[in-house]
């Protein structure tokens, strides 16, 4: 049995209140700071707009090129031209400066083919827009830290729904680790439901389709391609949604804990046979709520482009670092010298399973990627240009962190079964999906106004402060030894 | 398996009819200083190679290297083909220099790298183990890729100690083989 002692819990709350603290600081900070920018820096500023607006540029003209075929000359001959050098342009500078000159073009041909007044109007929504950016940044910032511990527990809530269903039994031992890791879902969940209703309310203005009129045709905001998505991309519905996920994977999360705890001083295998149910239709649940999830918490930001697989590029990504967070977790245990039945043979298929989807994680970002540069759609590419652009290093370090430097560490059989290595990878996977996250997020809700600072730094803190004090309270809670589980024995001798 | 060792002792072989009694006879003889020279089994008994006491095979690391050879061969291959040699322009994809046009062949990169890995692999392992086309058999006993194990253990001290501990281990048949 873990005791949480009082020094561990008064640590945790510590990072929790330090982490509630900074945004706090960094978000008085944000606001004065980007009217200093504003008077300060014009040209720095003015650069920036004009930046985001050669990307609602290029927004515009998809749609009125491939989208309602409104045919001009223009929009026939140049959008993909444009766009082909664009795509090229992250290797070659000679062709980068092509690309400016094709997209100033754009957006000058664009702006003057326009009424004066529409001009007018134009530039107004991009200077407000860049002040919207400037104010969304630590709401993002703790959006993306919600999302990126809600994996956590999402992946491990999922993993042992997996165990039930999969009836397997080498990881009976560690059953009760999961289970408290997937209480983490809980406080993420409701930060990223508050944020949806302050989206709602225009508190912050990083869902560009909850702003105002945006789908009412001559409204200011109209927005033709965002107005035919109002059948799912509506307030209503999306806090329908949101209701049901949060009600069915917290419910999965306490009734597989319930039976887990009442076999203890009951029937195992019933407990078992009740828990295997409970994870069938869990699992079956999550199979469609993971996709509409990812696309609701991320994909929705950029309203405008959509990706069929994105569901399980996100769901890939949470799984692999919430297998991490398993590893810290179980490694911290024996460090405590609990759980003397876990050995390196455990250990061993825990780095198998964070090896093995991390590289799965990398297929579908590859998957999503070739398709859409092969294939050059305008409405596509915007998405990955501005990554390519504005986020170019966080972009390729994540890369690098995701999939290069995990499959060095523990490609090798020796090096999975020994704490140190899979330890560096599961950091490695973290950090580098903490950027991923990042880099979803961030360049649709606050564009080139990014930045790693207090306001980023303290949600990480405030929700690690969370994850660790919800995770080894509920560990607290109950004997780690799930000793009447049907194949406690297969786990204890398993070996390979 | 028994390479390396200069003094060459008689072979005793023992056949047994199942994997369990092998494992525990082949761990109960090592303890009592025996050296097995071989096991033969008709599959792959879980945690033999562990209790035998052998070396863990580097086929896995030369499979990294192979893997690499073959990254680096299909860079080499797609770069002489598609850019340098005879430029392709397939879908218009900038073809100035390879890194360019470097995420169409991730594919090809990929199926290389296995294909590699994967054949030499294969090769290797035959080239260790003297596996060719019309190399003759090394299994002592048919019988061994039916449903018996047979077991050699160089012979130290008496033979008949040896015989009889064996007998204790469950062995159907006992014979002795000069070396």
């Amino acid at each position: 049995m873990f005791e949480f002692k009082t020094k561990t819990k008064q640590l945790a709350i510590a990072l929790t209140l330090l982490g509630a603290i900074l945004w706090v600081v960094g978000f008085a900070l944000n606001g004065s700071s980007s009217h200093d920018a504003g008077h300060g820096h014009d040209a720095h500023l003015t650069e920036e707009v004009h930046i985001d607006a050669r990307y609602d540029a290029h927004a515009e003209e998809a749609h009125d090129d491939h989208s309602y075929g409104l045919h001009t000359e223009e929009a026939d001959e140049y959008p993909g031209e444009a766009h082909a050098s664009m795509i090229a342009a992250y290797g070659s500078d000679q062709v980068n400066e092509v690309h400016d000159t094709h997209a100033e073009e754009a957006h000058a041909d664009h702006i003057d083919n326009s009424e004066d007044t529409y001009h007018t109007e134009g530039h107004n929504a991009h200077d407000s827009h860049a002040a919207h950016q400037i104010a969304n940044r630590p709401w993002s910032a703790l959006y993306v830290a919600a999302i990126f511990f809600f994996g956590l527990g999402i992946g491990q809530l999922f993993f042992l729904g997996i165990q039930y269903v999969a009836q397997a039994g080498w990881s009976a031992g560690l059953l009760r680790l999961m289970e408290a890791q997937s209480f983490t879902i809980i406080a993420p969940l409701l930060v990223i439901a508050i944020l949806s209703i302050l989206g709602f309310g225009h508190v912050h203005h990083m869902f560009h389709w909850m702003a105002e009129g945006i789908h009412i045709d001559g409204h200011d905001n109209f927005d033709p391609i965002i107005a035919g998505k109002r059948g799912f991309l509506n307030p209503t519905f999306f806090t329908i949604r949101i209701l049901v996920y949060i009600g069915g994977w917290v419910w999965a999360a306490k009734t597989l804990r319930k039976y887990s705890l009442m076999s203890d001083t009951g029937d195992g295998v019933l407990m078992w046979k009740k828990n295997r149910g409970v994870a069938a239709a869990f699992t079956v649940f999550y199979a469609v709520t993971s996709s509409t999830s990812a696309w609701d918490f991320i994909m929705s930001i950029d309203a405008h482009w959509f990706s069929t697989l994105f569901g399980w590029y996100t769901f890939s990504g949470m799984f692999v670092s919430s297998f991490a967070a398993l590893i810290f977790l179980t490694l911290y245990m024996k460090g405590q010298g609990l759980m003397e039945w876990v050995n390196e043979n455990h250990l061993h298929d825990l780095g198998k399973f964070m090896f093995a989807f991390s590289v799965f994680w990398t297929y579908l970002w590859f998957s999503q990627f070739v398709l859409i540069w092969y294939a050059n759609i305008p409405e596509e590419v915007t998405y990955y240009m501005q990554r390519f652009e504005q986020y170019k290093v966080p972009f390729f370090t994540m890369l690098v962190l995701n999939f290069v430097l995990p499959v060095l560490a523990v490609l090798s059989r020796p090096a999975k079964r020994i704490p140190g290595t899979v330890v560096m990878a599961a950091v490695f996977v973290l950090v580098g999906h903490y950027m991923d996250h990042y880099v979803m997020i961030m360049p649709g809700t606050v564009g080139s106004h990014y930045g790693f600072g207090l306001v980023e730094l303290g949600p990480i803190l405030f929700f690690a402060g969370l994850h660790i004090y919800v995770v080894l309270s509920s560990v607290a809670k109950a004997p780690l030894l799930h000793k009447n589980h049907p194949m406690i024995t297969e786990s204890k001798n398993f070996h390979q | 398996m028994s390479m390396g060792h200069t003094k060459h002792n008689p072979i005793v072989r023992a056949l047994f009819n199942d994997d369990d009694i092998v494992l525990n006879a082949v761990k109960d003889l090592r303890s009592n200083g025996y050296h097995i020279s071989e096991v033969y089994s008709p599959f792959p008994i879980h945690g033999l190679d562990e209790v035998m006491g052998l070396k863990r095979t580097r086929l896995s690391t030369a499979a990294f290297f192979y893997g690499l050879t073959g990254l680096f061969f299909c860079s080499w291959l797609t770069w002489y083909t598609m850019i340098s040699d005879w430029p392709q322009n397939i879908g218009g994809k900038p073809n100035e220099y390879w890194a360019l046009n470097m995420p169409s062949f991730i594919p090809v990169m990929f199926e290389l790298t296995v294909f590699f890995a994967a054949h030499l692999m294969c090769w290797s392992y035959f080239a260790v183990n003297k596996l060719y086309p019309g190399a003759k058999a090394q299994n002592p006993d048919p019988r061994t890729t039916d449903d018996h194990f047979l077991m050699e253990v160089e012979l130290e001290g008496e033979e008949a100690d040896l015989t009889k501990k064996l007998q204790e281990l469950g062995a159907l048949e006992i014979s002795k083989v000069e070396a």
